[in-house]
C-alpha cells in the first residue's frame, strides 16, 4: 500500500501548484474567451454569451500579426540554430579545462534583467551605437537607413535574448557523443563532412529538437522586443494580446487571441516533432 | 597528399617513430615491420605506448617523427578515412541511432557500393548473429556489441584490421570464449590483425608474433614460446607469466652450456639463452620448470639445494610452494598434481632441480622488479 501511494504523494505538490496557478486560469480563460460587452455596461463589463464567432473576428482582424510572429520566431529559431551549434560543439569537444568558463558565459546574460538587454540593443543598434556608422563607413546601408523601430531590430533581439535556450540544450545533447564513435566513422571511410552529416547531427538530434523548440515557443508569443525595439509595422500577436487586454480592457478577444496562439503552436510543434521523429533517438 | 592509399597493400612498417605530448615521450623511436596476415599482439602495461602506436596505425594521430608505410606506400600523414585500416575500438563506438545492420554497412556506404545486403549478411553470419540486424546497439549485450564491432570492421576487408583490447569489458569466460573465435575468424578471412592488450594471457593466446612494450619502446618481440622460454630482460621474464630470478656469476664454458655459480652452487644453461653481458648475470627458471625432492631422493640436471618449505597452496590443477633458499630468496615452484606424489608439507627440508635447457640468463645489472609489479588488471590506458 505504501508503495502505491508514495509517488502520488510526491506528485502533490507540483499538481496542486499547476491546478492553481495554470489550469484555473486556463479555464478562466476559456470562459473568457466567449463572452461578450454588457449592453450599457461600463467598459470591461462582460458576459457569458458562449460568441464563438469572437475566435474569428480575433483571428481575421490580427492575421497579419500571427504571420509576422511566426515568421520572426522562425528567422530567430533559425539564426540562433545557426550561431548556437558551432558554439555548442566547439563548447563540448575543443574547450577542453575552459568547459565550465564558457557555459558560464553562456547563462551571463541571465544575471541581468531580460528588458534591459533588450534595451541595450536599442542603444546598440542606434544612431549613437557602433553598429550604423560601421556599416555606412563600409557601405552596407545608406546614410538615410537606420536600424532601430525595423523587424531587423526585433529579429536580432529575439535572436540574442534566446540564443542560450539553444546553446543549453544543443551543448547537452553534443557533450553526451562519444568522441569514439566520430573517430569510428572517420575510420570507417567518412570525411569530416560525412561524419557531421551522418553521425554528429543525428546523434544531437534531441538537443537541436529542444533547442528549437525552446527558442521558437516564447519567440512566437514575445512582445517585449518588439515592443522595445520595433514600431507599429513590426507588430506581433504577442503586442496586440498585451494591448487588448492591459489597453483597451477586451478582454474576450485577447483571450481568444490567446488560445488561437497556443493551439497554433500546438499543432506546428507536433508536426515538428512527428518530422524530427524523435523518439526514435537514444 | 592527394595519392590515393587506400588500395595499398602488404607489410605494414613503422620507421623510427616518436611520439611527444609536451614533455612526455609516449612512444619512443619505435620501428616494427608487421607481415601481411600475420596475427600481430602489442603487449604492455598502462602508458607503455602500444594504443598511441595504434592511433597512429589507425590515422587518429600523427606521430612527431618517423613515417608509417604500408608495402610500398607511405600512410604517415593521410587521413583515417583515406587508409584501408579498420579500427575495433575500446568501447566499441557502435553508432547508436543506426540499426546492427546500418551500423555494419556504414563503411561499405561510404565507399559507395551500393548493394550492401549480400555483404553484411555475410559477416553477421560470420559472428553469428543474423537475428540482431535490426535491433540498436544498445540492445545488445556486452559480447554482442563486441562482435558487431568486429563485423563492422572486417566487412570492409582492410589490409588491417586494429583491435584496442576489444575483450576488456567483457567477463573472464566470455573473454576466452571470444579470444579463440577471434582467433579463427582471423584464420577464416586471412585479414593482418595487430591486437593491442595488457593481458598476456590474452597476447600469448591468439597472437602469432607478441612485441612486448615498455615506456615507449620494444623490450622484445618474438613468437609466444620465444618471449616466455627466453626472454631477455627481466621486464618481460616479469610481465608474461612468472619467474624466478636468481643472483650469479658465470665461471665457464662447457661446450654449448654455459656453467654459473649461484651462491655457491653450479647450474649449466644453453649458450643461447644468456643474455649476460659480463659474469654477473640473473639465472631465470618459471615456477612450473622446477622439481622438488626431499633430500635423499638422487636428481639429475641442475639441482639446489638447502631448501625448505615455506608454504604450500593447493589449487587443483597444480600445488604452488614457496621454498626458501639458505640465501633467503623464496622461489615459486608450480608442481602438477598428476603424479600421484603426496604432496611436499610445510617446514620440509627439499633439493629443487630443473632440467638445463629451461633455465636463461639475464643481465647482472637488471632491476628484477622490473615488470611484476604492473598488475594486468590495471585496466586504465594512457
Amino acid at each position: 500500500m505504501q508503495k502505491i501511494r508514495t509517488p502520488y504523494l510526491l506528485l502533490l505538490p507540483g499538481f496542486a501548484f499547476l491546478f492553481t496557478f495554470f489550469i484555473l486560469p486556463i479555464v478562466n480563460l476559456a470562459q473568457t474567451s466567449t463572452q461578450t460587452p454588457i449592453s450599457g455596461g461600463d467598459t470591461g463589463q462582460y458576459e457569458q454569451t458562449l460568441r464563438f464567432q469572437n475566435y474569428i473576428d480575433a483571428f481575421i482582424e490580427n492575421r497579419e500579426q500571427f504571420g509576422r510572429s511566426f515568421v520572426y520566431a522562425l528567422i530567430a529559431t533559425l539564426l540562433a540554430l545557426a550561431i548556437s551549434y558551432p558554439l555548442a560543439y566547439a563548447i563540448a569537444f575543443k574547450s577542453g579545462k575552459y568547459k565550465n568558463l564558457f557555459l558560464v558565459l553562456v547563462i551571463a546574460p541571465f544575471f541581468t534583467s531580460f528588458i534591459l538587454r533588450t534595451v541595450a540593443w536599442k542603444q546598440i543598434l542606434g544612431e549613437e551605437g557602433f553598429v550604423v556608422p560601421t556599416l555606412r563607413t563600409i557601405g552596407i546601408i545608406s546614410d538615410s537607413t537606420t536600424l532601430t523601430s525595423t523587424s531587423f531590430a526585433v529579429v536580432m533581439g529575439m535572436t540574442y535574448n534566446f540564443l542560450p535556450f539553444m546553446t543549453l540544450p544543443l551543448y547537452a545533447s553534443i557533450d553526451r557523443i562519444d568522441p569514439r564513435t566520430l573517430e569510428a566513422s572517420g575510420d570507417l571511410y567518412a570525411n569530416g563532412f560525412t561524419t557531421f552529416r551522418k553521425v554528429t547531427l543525428p546523434l544531437s538530434m534531441p538537443g537541436v529538437v529542444a533547442g528549437t523548440l525552446l527558442t521558437f515557443i516564447p519567440a512566437a508569443g514575445d512582445y517585449v522586443n518588439a515592443a522595445i525595439l520595433g514600431s507599429p509595422n513590426t507588430k506581433m500577436i504577442g503586442n496586440v494580446i498585451e494591448s487588448r487586454y492591459f489597453r483597451i480592457v477586451d478582454y474576450p478577444t485577447a483571450a481568444a487571441l490567446s488560445f488561437t496562439l497556443m493551439a497554433a503552436i500546438l499543432i506546428l510543434v507536433t508536426l515538428y516533432i512527428r518530422k524530427a521523429g524523435t523518439e526514435e533517438l537514444v | 597528399m592527394s595519392f590515393d592509399a587506400s588500395s595499398a597493400r602488404g607489410d605494414l612498417i613503422l620507421t623510427r617513430i616518436t611520439k611527444e605530448y609536451g614533455d612526455f615521450k609516449a612512444v619512443d623511436d619505435l620501428s616494427l615491420t608487421i607481415p601481411k596476415g600475420s596475427f600481430f599482439a602489442l603487449l604492455g602495461p598502462s602508458g607503455c605506448g602500444k594504443t598511441t602506436t595504434l592511433r597512429m596505425i589507425a590515422g587518429l594521430e600523427e606521430p612527431t617523427i618517423g613515417s608509417i608505410h604500408l608495402g610500398e606506400t607511405d600512410i604517415t600523414t593521410t587521413k583515417p578515412y583515406q587508409r584501408p585500416i579498420n579500427t575495433v575500438f575500446q568501447n566499441y563506438a557502435l553508432f547508436p541511432h543506426l540499426t546492427i545492420f546500418e551500423n555494419i554497412a556504414f563503411g561499405l556506404r561510404r565507399r559507395g557500393i551500393k548493394d550492401v545486403d549480400a555483404e553484411v549478411n555475410k559477416v553477421l553470419n560470420l559472428v553469428e548473429l543474423p537475428h540482431l540486424a535490426g535491433r540498436k546497439p544498445t540492445q545488445l549485450s556486452g559480447g554482442q556489441q563486441q562482435r558487431i564491432a568486429l563485423a563492422r570492421a572486417i566487412v570492409n576487408r582492410p589490409a588491417l584490421l586494429l583491435l584496442d583490447e576489444p575483450l576488456g569489458a567483457l567477463d573472464l569466460k566470455l573473454r576466452r570464449q571470444m579470444q579463440i573465435e577471434l582467433k579463427w575468424i582471423q584464420k577464416e578471412v586471412g585479414l593482418t590483425f595487430v591486437h593491442v592488450t595488457h593481458d598476456q594471457e590474452e597476447a600469448m593466446t591468439m597472437a602469432d608474433t607478441i612485441a612486448v612494450m615498455n615506456e615507449g619502446k620494444i623490450e622484445q618481440m618474438g613468437s609466444p614460446a620465444d618471449l616466455y622460454d627466453n626472454p631477455e630482460t627481466a621486464f618481460v621474464a616479469n610481465f608474461l607469466g612468472q619467474s624466478n630470478l636468481i643472483k650469479g656469476t658465470i665461471t665457464g664454458n662447457d661446450g654449448d652450456s654455459i656453467i654459473a655459480d649461484l651462491y655457491g652452487q653450479k647450474i649449466s644453461l644453453p649458450k643461447n639463452r644468456s643474455h649476460a653481458v659480463d659474469n654477473s648475470m640473473y639465472a631465470g627458471i618459471r615456477p612450473e620448470k622446477f622439481r622438488i625432492s626431499l633430500l635423499d631422493t638422487p636428481v639429475s640436471g641442475n639441482v639446489l639445494t638447502g631448501g625448505r618449505i615455506e608454504d604450500v597452496s593447493y589449487i587443483g590443477v597444480s600445488t604452488q610452494y614457496q621454498v626458501e633458499m639458505p640465501w633467503g630468496q623464496e622461489l615459486m615452484v608450480f608442481e602438477q598434481n598428476d603424479d600421484g606424489v603426496a604432496p611436499f608439507n610445510k617446514g620440509d627440508a627439499v633439493n629443487i632441480s630443473w632440467a638445463p635447457v629451461f633455465t636463461f640468463a639475464l643481465r647482472g645489472d637488471e632491476d628484477i622488479t622490473a615488470g611484476s609489479e604492473v598488475t594486468p588488471e590495471d585496466l586504465d590506458e594512457e
